[in-house]
Order: structure tokens, then sequence, then C-alpha cells
């Protein structure tokens, strides 16, 4: 039956407690994601339905510790609850989710939602972990002393889902007693107050462990041993970028042959004639030259959830804080810093969770120089051609380490610009840096499965609705207009993009790029891997027949290949990523000074490498 | 040498930016920050983020590990939970610590 809903269920927690995992088996897949108007938080809804067929909506809200919004992300949640969201009345029911083994702090937060005067209704979930330990939660006298219904969930085995709807559903239309004025910025005796009166509550209902978790205790022994940790560190991101290479190659064989058997048969079935040359050469070269990176994505997506499932996530931040901190970043900054090696774009949304404006800019600033996934396919087709395919000391492939060395300049540079920045421009402390530990946790293969899923679809769905278009425009500049009878040359050099690469090519030509080469740099500025598929457009249509690595190798020197890596290293060209941090900073000024300074290091740096390479008699 | 049992207060106490791994104790006291030592945030903010992370008179604390630069950050356990924050911020908890 389907039906309006009937109710707003707001579900509002600490971090880690596995709320969105609860916000997932109780909606399945039927939720929308997008930005709250005017701020770029993400907004998750979804329905449920109640035991009786009715339908009620829910809101996955950011994780707070407190109503007392200190950054964006946390305003939000305090304007949902609070309902002062344009278009979006107050929840009919809170559901306050709680980790189940580690209630202290979750307590304070259910007693300030309470006094919003809406219906509250503590959910404690991950109960199973609770039980294993031999934690006994008396829910009866937790729910008396709290004033609130008490319910025991475990999102992953969807256990207690329809008794936590039934019970929210019954507290609709009730209002708690509120304090006069409603809710208000807690003073610090305040907060003294509900940490007292949550710390009796958990005397009366808690019992303690008697199984105490000692695994998150070992297991910390080595991950933030000073040392050990800072080499296990290490070696996991080595062992991440390495496994982009080796794992996905099977995969990416299949995807070229898929590509390639559908181009040979769409030129069979296609008559001679302009459309073929589109559909073959613009087409189905182009989006399969992009789709092949497809796998290696997936692979470093799939190491990226693995560590924020598990819980290392926080301790990397950790290990990382204090250099990044001599760098005058935040310890914070490490997490939007890290997803910017999937794509900027969400990198520069999460530092929303930094609340120093200037710390925030810095990091804004420095997120693009994370290697993101989009430069994988221009990184991997380069050193494959490029960059012989042997080991070195016998176990480390050659190719893997450039790529290695690639993302290590990205970083290194990202520390020093930021370092520049605050040494120049701002000066001054950085604001304190205060952070959970969460208990490590075995990551749920179905919610693994889920995110890459999406992932999945985001760089399809995008590859279909930015680079197919550009493909398009790219090929047909590259066939048009057509040389004049009789003339020499390839055709493609009478091109509208031949010109146009041939009228840039002494802005280029210092630090040795040719004119494909500066073709292709031109649709790249939309999305960095169109370059990719670009340079197979105009050197399909140029006449050279055979995989595109295999033309590089032919056709460009190794100095001109590392040259382009090193630009790619630093060019500021994706306007999405301009895009947000437009956004983001509320004005034009501040993606200028990135697309500016950025643009500045990309020519340096190709300069530079090509020379040095020239030098050393690579040219 | 007597002492009676008011005393106590003034016995040892410890700051948590100074302590070290394996060093416990119970919070004394959360203090306000002294004004200009808290970079770009206002003291009476940190104070509260403290209490809100869980650092609240009475509460258990252990320090667990430290960073490799100058030990910072330093990772503590205060309760139940597991926090990581910088020897700065931590210099405004002070614990009476237990001997161990």
């Amino acid at each position: 039956m389907s039906s309006l809903p009937v109710a707003t269920f707001a579900l509002v927690g600490n971090p880690n407690c596995g709320k969105t995992a609860l916000f997932n088996a109780l909606t399945g897949g039927r939720q929308k994601v997008a930005n709250y108007a005017g701020v770029t938080v993400e907004r998750k809804e979804g329905l449920a339905d109640l035991p009786d067929g009715r339908r009620v909506r829910l809101v996955d809200l950011p994780g707070t510790y407190s109503l007392r919004a200190r950054s964006p992300d946390e305003a939000v949640t305090r304007d949902a609850v609070l309902g002062r969201l344009k278009g979006e009345p107050a929840p009919d029911v809170i559901l306050c989710i709680a980790d189940a083994t580690n209630l202290g702090l979750v307590l304070r937060l259910a007693l300030e939602l309470k006094s919003t005067g809406r219906p509250v209704v503590l959910v404690l979930n991950m109960i199973d972990i609770a039980e294993r330990q031999g934690i006994a939660i008396d829910t009866e006298a937790l729910s008396r002393g709290l004033g609130a219904p008490v319910t025991a969930t475990v999102a992953t085995r969807r256990r207690g889902l329809e008794a936590l709807l039934e019970l929210a559903a019954d507290q609709v239309g009730r209002e708690a007693a509120t304090p006069e004025g409603g809710w208000r910025e807690p003073t610090a005796k305040e907060v003294r107050d509900a940490h007292r009166q949550a710390r009796d509550l958990v005397r009366v209902a808690v019992k303690p462990p008697s199984r105490p978790d000692t695994l998150t205790g070992r297991l910390d022994s080595w991950f933030l041993h000073p040392v050990a940790g800072v080499v296990i560190l290490l070696g996991l991101l080595f062992l991440m970028f390495q496994a982009v290479f080796t794992w996905a190659t099977p995969a990416q064989d299949l995807v070229e042959a898929g590509f390639a058997a559908l181009g040979a048969g769409a030129a069979a079935v296609l008559p001679a004639g302009w459309l073929t040359g589109l559909v073959v050469d613009g087409l189905i070269a182009g989006v399969g030259s992009v789709l092949v990176f497809l796998p290696q994505i997936l692979i470093l997506f799939l190491f990226i959830l693995l560590l924020e499932d598990s819980g290392y996530m926080a301790r990397a931040a950790f290990l990382m804080d204090r250099i990044m901190g001599g760098a005058g970043l935040h310890g914070r900054a490490f997490i939007p810093l890290l997803s910017s090696f999937a794509c900027a774009v969400p990198g520069v949304m999460s530092t929303r969770v930094i609340d120093s404006r200037r710390d925030r800019l810095t990091t804004i600033l420095t997120a693009p120089l994370m290697t993101c996934s989009a430069r994988i396919p221009v990184y991997t087709l380069i050193i494959g051609a490029l960059i012989p395919n042997r080991t070195v000391g016998g176990v480390l492939s050659l190719q893997g380490l450039v790529m290695f060395g690639l993302y290590a300049s990205g970083i290194l540079s990202a520390l020093l610009i930021a370092f520049l920045i605050r040494k120049v421009f701002w000066r001054g402390g950085s604001e304190p840096f205060m952070m959970q530990l969460p208990d490590y946790k075995r990551p749920e293969p179905a919610n693994l499965a889920r995110n890459l899923g999406q992932k999945a679809w985001a760089f399809i769905s995008r590859a279909g609705r930015i680079i197919l278009p550009l493909m398009v425009l790219v090929w047909a500049l590259s066939i048009w207009p057509a040389p004049p009878p009789g003339a020499e040359g390839p055709a493609i050099a009478y091109s509208a993009a031949g010109r146009l690469g041939r009228w840039l090519e002494p802005v280029f030509a210092p630090i040795g790029f040719s004119w494909e080469m500066v073709v292709a740099l031109i649709p790249g500025m939309a999305a960095r891997e169109v370059a990719v598929a670009a340079l197979g457009a105009i050197y399909a249509v140029g006449g050279e027949d055979g995989a595109l690595a295999g033309i590089l190798a032919r056709q460009w020197s190794l100095a001109s290949g590392l040259a382009f890596l090193a630009w790619y290293v630093f060019a500021p060209q994706c306007v999405a990523t301009l895009a947000v941090v437009k956004r983001e900073t509320g004005g034009w000024l501040w993606p200028s000074v990135m697309f500016a300074y950025m643009l500045a290091l990309a020519y340096a740096a190709a300069l530079l490498v090509f020379r040095g390479a020239t030098a050393l008699g690579l040219g | 040498m007597p002492h009676d049992s008011a005393a106590a207060a003034d016995g040892p106490v410890l700051r948590l930016g100074e302590a070290h791994p394996g060093d416990r104790g119970v919070i004394l006291e959360v203090r306000t920050p002294p004004a200009g030592s808290t970079g770009g945030v206002d003291p009476a903010e940190l104070e509260l983020r403290l209490l809100e992370f869980g650092f609240v008179e009475g509460a258990q604390v252990e320090v667990l590990h430290e960073g490799l630069l100058g030990g910072d950050p330093i990772a503590v356990k205060v309760d139940d939970m597991r926090v990581a924050l910088r020897r700065g911020e931590a210099m405004n908890v002070i614990l009476a610590p237990e001997a161990v």
C-alpha cells in the first residue's frame, strides 16, 4: 500500500553510533540524498512502513555531541530538530540513537533533546555487541529516569526495527514538558549538571561489562604506537596504491575487451561515414577509455570505506595530527583531505566539520592537490604507456612506485602550500583538536556493498552526463572543418581542434607538450579524466591504430610524459571543484585564487620536470 | 606528619596535558582556559567542548597513547570512551593522580 507519510522521525546521535546503518535498515533502498537548501550539508531522507501499513518519513541528521552547533554540519542538526529550516517542519518524534556499549555522552544529548519539547525515543543500537560484552541495561529503569521510552535494536541484523517504529509512532502528538522558552544553549554549569544526571542514570540502569572489549585496546597498542603506528599507516596507504594497480588489471582487461567488441560490432552494423566515426571513435572509444578505470576507482573506494567503517580512520587522523599541525592544518583536516583522494568535491564539502574559517579555507585550498580518482585514468594511461613494467627489488612494481610518487608529491605540496598560507598570510594558533576514537568494528558487507554501489553508479552516470557530450564535441571539433582537397598530412591538423592546439602550442612548447596534448587539456577542464578520452579520440581520428597506450609509447618522449604527469599533479582542471569552492566560500575570490595558484604551480612543475628529464637524456 | 582529610584536596595534582601513557586519575577540575591560550577559539567555548566530550569533574581518566613528535596529541580513556586531544587543550583538565 503506498500512501503519504503520516509523520516525520529525525535520527539524531553521536558520531559513530551506527545511526546511518540504522537509517539504511529502516528505509531499505527507498532514500534520497540531496543537499539542504542554502548549505551543502548532505541530507538523507527515506520512507519506512509502520507495522500497520502507514508510512513515515525518516531524516538522517549529521552526528553531533550537542545541539550547541559549532560547525555548519551541526547547525543543520540543530535547525532541523528545532524546526528552523525553511520548508522543513520540526520532526514529530526525535529518535536519539545510542551506541549501547557507551551510553555516557549520548544520555546527556538525550536530555538536551528532551528540552526541545519534542517527543524523544532513546534507541540502544548495537545491543548485540553490548550483550556480548556482558553489559546489562535495565531499559525500564533507564526509561523512567530519562522520562522517555527506550528500545533496543541491531541495525545490521534488522533486530528490533518494527518495535522501534511502533514505539515511535505512539509518541506522535505527545508533547514533553518544555522548559520556559524552549531550547537554548546550555551554560557550562548546565552541561556539568546534565552529565551528573546522565552518570546517575548509568549507575542505576547499566551493569558494567563483565567481558569488556579488549580488542580495541590491543589493536590500538599497535595502531597508535608512536613508531609502529606510523609504519602501519604508511604500509596501508602503500598497499592501497599497489592494489589499485595490480588487482584491477583483470577487470580492466575485461572492460577494454568489451568496449572493443562493442566498437567492432557498431562499425559492422552502421553504414560507413561520419555517423560510424561519431559512434565508434567518439562515443564508444571515448566512454570506454574512461569506464576502464572503474575497477581501480572501486578498489580505492573499497579501501577508504573499509578504513572508515572499521574505525581506523580516526587513528589515522590521530597519527597525522602533529604532521598536519606542523604544516598549519588542523587534525580534522585529515578526513576531508583523505576523501579528496576519491574526489575533491566531497572533500571540500566535508571541510564543514572544521569550524574555524581560516583552518577551513586552508584545507579547501589544498584539498584539490590530493590525487583524486579522476586523475587515476590520466596517471595510469601515461605510466602504462611510458614506464617499463618491471619490478624493483623483486617485489615492488616500478609503475606502482611511480604512482606512489605522484600521490606523495600531491601530499607534500599540499603540506607545503598549507604551511606557506599559515606562515605568510594567516598567522596565529589553530583551533583545538578533539576527536572520539571509536571502538573497532568489523565492517558490514551489506553496508560496504551499498556504498560501493552508490560510488560506482555516480562514476558511471558522470561518464554519461559529462563525458559523453564532451566527447561528441571533441570528436566534432577534430573532424571539422575537413581538410581542403589535395591537402597533405593528417586531416585532424586542419580541424578546429587541430588549429586551436597549434595556436596554443607555443605557450606549452617550453614544457614539452605537443599540440595533441594541448587539445586534450581543453575538454579536460570540465573533468580531468576526459583528457584521456580526448587523447583517444584525437589519435583515433588522426588515423593512429591500436590501443591508446601503444600510440602514446610511440608518439611521446618520456620527458613529455613525465611533464604531463607533473602538470596533472597540480592543474586546477575540474569545473566541479571550482564550483563547489565558490559555493562553500560564498564568492568567486577563493576559486579564482585556487585556479591561479594551481595553474602557476602546474606550469612550473611541468617545466622543471621536462627540463630536468631532458637534461638527463630522457627527451 | 599529621594530615587531615581536608588536606587531600591540596594533595598532588596532575595536569592532563603533562601526563604520560599509563598515568591515570580522577578529574578534579576542568578549568576555563586562560585568555589567549586557545588560538582562534573562545576560552569558554573550549571549556564547553571539553565538557561535551566527557571531561567533567569526577570522570575517570587514563592516558593510553601519545604521538611520535613531542608526545602530542594524546589518546585518553575518559570513563568508557577513547578520545584524542592535543596537550595544549588537555592542560585545562586537572587530575588527582592515582598510584599505579
